[in-house]
């Protein structure tokens, strides 16, 4: 690994400051992706600054939401008890990735902060846009069976990795920012995006700036919902496609529905006309079926990854019949 | 094939060795500053001297590494992992992919599991660290050791300590209510010999046994 410099943040104002006014200066939490990258040469910065003991671990709630700090573990938030009462599903799409040990190490900012990725950003004997910007897109005729079907661009077609995102993308989050230049808020669809003609940046984060926290509103997503996650191997491998479902019902009446895919895209990916298809609607497979068709207009498979033309849809119906306990 | 020159040395002098001593020391400088990071000539420009110490020095560490207090000096860029192996001769802690896929790096650090590889090691100022090395009392072994062993939960053994630390974690966070749950709770240590069946009954084992862990 090459050399760098390691300072220790003991307030938020430092680390803004020193990060915001060096280039080539990063915050580090977990490092569970930071520090890989940078074992790999990919990432190098010269200046590290751990941000650990900031005081940003709290799980609280008041009325009308719950806040999570950004460095609350993501093993901690999965067992919250305000967490599991009041957003099962992101406790779900938690549990959903990586391993026991790295759920341990990484922090929800962190987990945020994940590079979307694909094999050839971190193969550096091979182009890629993202790591280095100009030289090309390897995956576009190459091995793209992990790559995105939605929102893609002629430079870039990975998928962003997380699960926790495509909860939170789907429970409406906030994500809360402090910077060099004040405080401000970013809708959670907002803070990532999409690679259009700068894949290097994956989210909208300005330099110096650092999320804080998160916070979801109350919702009445409490009870049926679901977290589907399909790939290739039963746990500890990156999502195929998944699915994150959660319904709001009466009786059999959809009065309220959440649905966001993972897998497919840059961001994560929220299918609001899919939502919009199945509000006032009676629970059934064929409701499901006509919402999952709806969602999956758009998208696009290359050469390798078009069984997530297929897999998409059915993941789509397979989530929301286990949300509605109609399995 | 390039046609083989002699080494010319700058100017008339050159077989002097007046000038080849200034012409090795010259050179050794080169050397020195084209292999020396980028942060450290950046610094230096900028005659940032706490930069060039920050960078090139190492840092203090205090932890305790299985109940014994260390007082260390680690360069920044050193792994936990690194540290215990290469500076601790604690070699029973396994590198296997050393980029956080396999397990077999796993500790156990104020009690909670995980990889010593994308660990730095001076994020563990302070903090205590338990490796294999620290489960057994003396002679006698851990019950999830003795466990492992009964129940031939390993075959080549290099993900064993790895295994064996996450297998005690997984039990002490309350997940191995059920094979299902150890399997999905112990999928971040991969054993290429395929050992899985086994590791399960020893693990199921020691829960079920309910000694203390």
């Amino acid at each position: 690994m090459i050399q760098f410099q390691y300072i220790r943040a003991s307030t938020q104002k430092t680390a803004i400051e020193t990060t915001a006014k060096d280039a080539t200066a990063m915050f580090i939490a977990g490092g569970t992706n930071l520090v890989d990258l940078m074992k790999r040469g990919i990432t190098t910065p010269q200046k590290l600054v751990d941000i650990n003991n900031l005081p940003l671990k709290n799980i609280d709630a008041s009325t009308g939401r719950i806040r999570i700090g950004a460095l609350a573990l993501n093993s901690a938030v999965a067992e919250n008890k305000l967490v599991l009462d009041r957003q099962p599903l992101l406790a779900q799409a938690l549990n959903a990735g990586a391993s026991a040990q790295l759920r341990n190490m990484a922090t929800v900012g962190g987990n945020m902060m994940q590079r979307t990725r694909c094999p050839y950003f971190y193969d550096t004997a091979m182009p890629c846009n993202k790591r280095e910007p100009g030289s090309g897109c390897g995956a576009l005729e190459g091995f793209n069976r992990m790559h995105a079907i939605f929102g893609f661009s002629d430079k870039c077609i990975a998928v962003n990795p997380s699960d926790m995102n495509v909860a939170l993308v789907a429970l409406d989050a906030t994500v809360h920012i402090a910077g060099p230049k004040g405080n401000r808020t970013v809708p959670f669809i907002n803070f990532h995006r999409l690679p259009g003609d700068l894949p290097q940046k994956d989210n909208n984060l300005e330099k110096g700036e650092l999320i804080t926290a998160v916070e979801i509103a109350d919702n009445p997503f409490n009870k049926h919902v679901h977290y589907l996650k399909i790939r290739d191997r039963a746990s500890y491998a990156f999502a195929l496609v998944s699915v994150a479902a959660a319904l709001h019902l009466d009786g059999n009446t959809i009065k309220g529905v959440r649905l966001a895919m993972g897998g497919v895209a840059h961001k994560p990916w929220r299918l609001t006309e899919a939502e919009k298809a199945l509000v006032g609607k009676t629970v059934s497979e064929g409701t499901f079926r006509q919402a999952a068709e709806i969602a999956m207009q758009g998208a696009k498979g290359f050469k390798y990854n078009s069984f997530k033309l297929k897999m998409g849809p059915n993941a789509i119906v397979e989530a929301l019949k286990t949300a509605a306990g109609i399995v | 094939m390039a046609e083989k020159k002699a080494c010319s040395l700058p100017g008339d002098q050159a077989s002097s060795n007046e000038s080849r001593r200034d012409f090795l020391k010259q050179s050794s400088l080169l050397t020195a500053f084209a292999i020396t990071p980028g942060v450290v000539v950046k610094a230096a420009e900028s005659k940032w001297d706490e930069g060039i110490a920050a960078s090139l020095e190492k840092m203090p560490l205090k932890l305790e590494i299985n109940g014994v207090k260390q007082s260390l000096q680690v360069e920044p860029r050193v792994t936990l992992l690194d540290l215990l192996r290469e500076q601790l001769a604690l070699t029973g802690t396994k590198k296997g992919c050393d980029y956080g896929q396999c397990g077999a790096c796993t500790v156990h650090v104020d009690g909670q599991r995980v990889l010593s590889c994308l660990t730095l090691a001076v994020m563990a100022e302070g903090k205590k660290v338990t490796t294999i090395e620290g489960l057994a009392t003396g002679e006698q072994l851990h019950p999830m050791q003795a466990a492992f062993i009964k129940h031939d939960g390993f075959q080549c053994g290099y993900c064993t300590p790895g295994q064996i630390m996450s297998a005690v974690a997984c039990i002490k966070e309350g997940h191995a209510n059920s094979e299902a749950e150890i399997r999905e709770f112990m999928s971040g240590n991969i054993c290429r010999c395929g050992a899985y069946p086994n590791i399960v009954d020893a693990i199921m084992e020691v829960k079920q046994g309910g000694q203390q862990i």
